[in-house]
């Protein structure tokens, strides 16, 4: 008996223990979370933010001092020092966000939280994610050791945070997840860019567009997706001359599309990502001073995107929203320069298909097999084996779909040609950005730029304001890219690139001011091929009509349009609905909901009902007009939103605009929006009997979630913010302005910035969300540009970091 | 009652000290070196190592939490399902630990019966 006792209870308390000590689920080691002693309670603190910290590695001695906002201003003695110190003080503040997105970026996340990734995982391999780092790093390592000794002292800088580490110091994010933080690496940085471009510039429609052209043929296909909209009002402006741009655009080749049947593709970044920039010259500025501002759109996460810095040494001043893992301020200003930049898409991915010999170690190419190469993706998964997946490499890039992955096609794939892989060197333009004095260093400092391609805006304290579509662009034959190709006929290789002096550009245009929010980059006049690569159509034109309403503008007026509610796209299409839908069979509650949008003056403010019923009115609008678009197992993408009203305005009677589910009946656009109209009214109804009300700030609920699938304990909800997508103030429900700066190029540049976060990555603390309220009611923080080593009113504390000699 | 009170603050003051050396589970080795040293009879073998690493546990995290407006522990809270309540998550916590060591105990009070019996 006693033995059996004895059993019993060891077998209990060893259950305990391993109950207590493993991840289940998604619960984690609750013993170990919960320790007092390191735990989640040794989290509940604070940053220390005074003192000295001994730094391995330093030359000499470093000096933080921090506002009220935790923005920390960093003087070093020079470069090395001031990156290490970056990285150092990135890692203290953002370590999980930091490692997290790099996991992300390359197809890791199978090793943290398990198989439910794996989908995700591959993916980001197969779309050659860490073949693009790799071919970043021998670029540096080839041509700039200079560069990527810097991104080696960053490295060291967060090394030297991790390896201060222990246990009980890891962020929250760890505990729950059970692990800990590994080793920075430079590849890691170049790993970031990749994620930056991936998520700027990995967007095409190539395949969606190859099944539309096969479904509905050339002129229809025209039809709804032209390359230039009837309107345009491009990031150059209209009027300049092109004709300084001697080489030619590539010849037309006898080239046609392969009419593929494609049933999936892979997941592409969010079409919202984007961004407003805008710059006014001395003579339209009301102090005389050039005034520059930018807001670039992302998704709202916490922690949030950017991380604001003031970073020094004794030959430079620069200060701006950097983000973890890449160096330097990326959005700022320094003494002399303010830059900003916004989204400048255009088609850098082409797919090709590839047909492969029996054993697939070779591919077809101009009348020859080619050899095809090996990349094996170990990928890492928690309590699994690993999973190996063999991705086939073409000299046009990996072959992302085949027999493994999304497709049967036994002996062919689809091979994917991107400008990401590239190995550029976008580090260098940040980190010469930065030290830039004037226009020719800025332009200077663009060179080295590929991808994303960015609509750098700039402004100057001598005066100018200038504008450049920089990125490594492919000079395409006419319609090279839009849809699948044939990889085996040279012709459809990218057979140059457009010379970079040969970027569109402006520099203190007629019109006084420079502008860019993801419209089309230059009209039909400029002498290289641009297709619509999804650009917006309604922010830009608000912006620019905006700025040729007035003389003069201020950085008041600069903020009212940051805030700008006007929903130009509702404005363009609702009068239209009113005035042409039949209301006779509407009834007493469909009238009430139908008076309300008539009364509205398209403004999506938060108190407002008009933004809501348009928002359900369009979409459900929107979905009967594309119902012919939406084919199970076809990959398929509906006509942007300005062609689709154009559409409705213009070819009301088409036979798109037939509901093909109701055979006996041929509708026109008229009856779509009645029938859009009393489908949206019930849908709202249900929302009022679900929250009470459907005022816009109900509707939208705009929310910014933690990385980790929007954890609740971690986010932040209901944010009380008007404006949506094609508005200039671009919130809707997970996306938006992530970081708002107005600069004013007077000397020193006074400048404002605020974003949706805060600077501590950490829940626990109290600048973990600050910023937020104030982001949501327009207002700004005053950023404290310190012009020397010396602690104004504005730090609350110093730290110094000292060499470990 | 002298040895539940000198076992209860013993159990404390290990568990204090291992907390030092040893992960999470210094209690349930504080909860297994008083079982042995001060031993108990009965329901007091569980509940009052139980109670006194509740106490320790739940006090020491009501101080550190409570220096710092509660920020992290109601975001916890409400991880946990605990309605956001901080003071629910004390109580969690205590408990977590607080059986840990008790079942803990009862091990310790079974192993020495055995071994007193041997002799």
């Amino acid at each position: 008996m006693k033995y059996a006792k004895l059993i019993v209870s060891f077998v209990l308390t060893i259950g305990l223990f391993f109950t207590l000590n493993t991840k289940l689920g998604s619960i984690p080691p609750i013993g170990k979370f919960l320790n007092p002693y390191s735990g989640i309670w040794q989290n509940e603190s604070t940053e220390s933010i005074s003192g000295n910290v001994r730094i391995p590695g330093l030359k000499d001695k470093v000096t933080v001092h921090y506002d009220e906002q935790l923005i920390p201003h960093v003087f070093a003695q020079n470069e090395s020092d001031l990156y290490k110190a970056q990285g150092y003080l990135t890692a203290k503040h953002r370590l999980w966000q930091l490692e997290f997105q790099t996991f992300a970026a390359s197809g890791r996340l199978s090793e943290i939280i398990g198989e439910k990734a794996l989908d995700y995982d591959r993916t980001e391999r197969r779309r050659g994610m860490g073949y693009g780092a790799d071919q970043a790093i021998a670029y540096m390592e080839k041509y700039d050791k200079e560069t990527l000794g810097y991104i080696k002292d960053y490295a060291d800088g967060v090394n030297a945070y991790i390896s201060q580490l222990k246990p009980e110091d890891y962020p929250v994010e760890y505990k729950l997840l059970d692990y800990k933080p590994e080793a920075w690496t430079p590849k890691k940085t170049a790993l970031l860019l990749m994620y930056m471009t991936k998520m700027l510039a990995g967007n095409d429609d190539d395949l969606e567009y190859t099944n539309a052209l096969r479904l509905l043929g050339k002129d229809n296909f025209d039809l709804l997706f032209p390359d230039f909209f009837d309107i345009t009002d491009p990031v150059i402006p209209k009027e300049t001359d092109w004709s300084f741009i001697d080489v030619p655009q590539t010849p037309l080749p006898n080239s046609k599309a392969v009419l593929d049947t494609i049933t999936e593709t892979i997941s592409k970044p969010n079409p919202d990502n984007g961004s407003n920039n805008w710059a006014v010259s001395g003579t339209k500025s009301a102090t005389g001073n050039p005034i520059l501002a930018n807001d670039p759109h992302l998704g709202l996460n916490l922690p949030s995107i950017w991380f604001v810095m003031q970073l020094s040494t004794p030959n430079h001043n620069a200060f701006g929203a950097t983000i973890p893992g890449a160096l330097s301020v990326i959005s700022g200003f320094n003494q002399y320069i303010a830059w900003g930049e916004t989204n400048a898409t255009r088609d850098v991915i082409d797919w090709y298909k590839v047909e492969f010999n029996e054993d697939r170690t070779k591919y077809k190419y101009d009348g020859q097999w080619k050899d095809v190469s090996i990349r094996v993706e170990d990928i890492k998964i928690r309590g699994k084996e690993n999973y190996k997946d063999t991705v086939l490499y073409t000299h046009h890039g990996p072959v992302v779909y085949d027999k493994n992955f999304k497709s049967n096609m036994e002996l062919a794939g689809y091979a994917m040609k991107w400008i990401g892989h590239e190995g550029g060197n976008n580090q260098k333009t940040f980190l010469e950005l930065n030290k830039a004095k004037n226009y020719d260093d800025y332009v200077q400092a663009l060179q080295y730029w590929n991808a994303p391609a960015q609509n750098f805006v700039f402004a100057s304290t001598e005066g100018d304001i200038a504008l450049w579509i920089q990125g490594k662009f492919p000079n395409k034959w006419e319609g090279q890219g839009k849809f699948l190709m044939d990889g085996s006929n040279p012709e459809n290789d990218w057979q140059s690139y457009i010379p970079q002096q040969f970027n569109a550009h402006t520099k203190n245009p007629e019109r006084g001011f420079v502008s860019s929010a993801n419209q089309h980059p230059v009209d039909e006049n400029y002498p290289y091929y641009v297709f619509n690569d999804g650009y917006e159509t309604y922010r830009n034109r608000v912006i620019n009509d905006y700025f040729n309403s007035k003389e003069k503008f201020s950085v008041e007026d600069f903020k009212k349009l940051h805030n700008n509610n006007y929903n130009l796209k509702a404005s363009e299409i609702v009068p239209y609905m009113l005035k042409h839908m039949d209301i006779s069979p509407l009834d007493e509650e469909e009238m009430s909901i139908y008076n309300a949008i008539k009364t509205w003056k398209f403004n999506n403010d938060i108190d407002e009902v008009g933004p809501s019923i348009f928002r359900q009115w369009y979409s459900k609008l929107h979905s009967l007009v594309w119902d012919e678009l939406d084919i199970e197992d076809t990959a398929l993408d509906t006509p942007f939103s300005y062609q689709t009203i154009y559409l409705l305005k213009n070819y009301g009677n088409h036979e798109f605009m037939d509901i093909k589910a109701t055979k006996d009946k041929v509708e026109t656009a008229k009856d779509l929006f009645l029938i859009a109209f009393r489908g949206a009214v019930s849908k709202l109804i249900e929302i009022k009997e679900e929250k009470g009300d459907y005022k816009w700030s109900t509707y939208k609920a705009t929310y910014a979630g933690h990385l980790l699938q929007a954890l609740p304990a971690f986010s932040r909800f209901d944010i009380p913010i008007g404006g949506d997508r094609n508005i200039v103030n671009a919130t809707s429900e997970n996306h938006g302005p992530s970081w708002r700066m107005i600069v004013e190029m007077s000397s020193p540049p006074k400048a404002l910035g605020i974003y949706p976060g805060g600077q501590s990555g950490n829940p626990g603390s109290k600048y973990y969300d600050n910023f937020i309220d104030d982001w949501a009611a327009g207002k700004y923080h005053q950023l404290n540009f310190l012009q020397s080593n010396q602690a104004t009113d504005a730090i609350i504390s110093t730290q110094t970091l000292t060499p470990n000699n | 009652m002298k040895n539940i009170l000198i076992n209860f603050f013993a159990t404390i003051l290990v568990a204090f000290l291992l907390s030092f050396v040893l992960p999470w589970w210094s209690v349930m080795t504080a909860a297994l070196v008083t079982s042995l040293f001060f031993p108990l009879k009965r329901a007091a073998v569980f509940f009052v190592p139980f109670l006194a690493i509740l106490v320790f546990w739940g006090l020491y995290s009501f101080i550190l939490s409570s220096g710092n407006d509660y920020t992290l522990a109601k975001r916890v809270a409400t991880l946990l399902y605990l309605g956001g309540n901080p003071y629910m998550l004390m109580i969690v916590t205590g408990v977590i630990g607080g059986l840990a060591a008790g079942f803990t105990a009862i091990f310790g009070k079974q192993f020495a019966a055995l071994s007193i019996k041997k002799r």
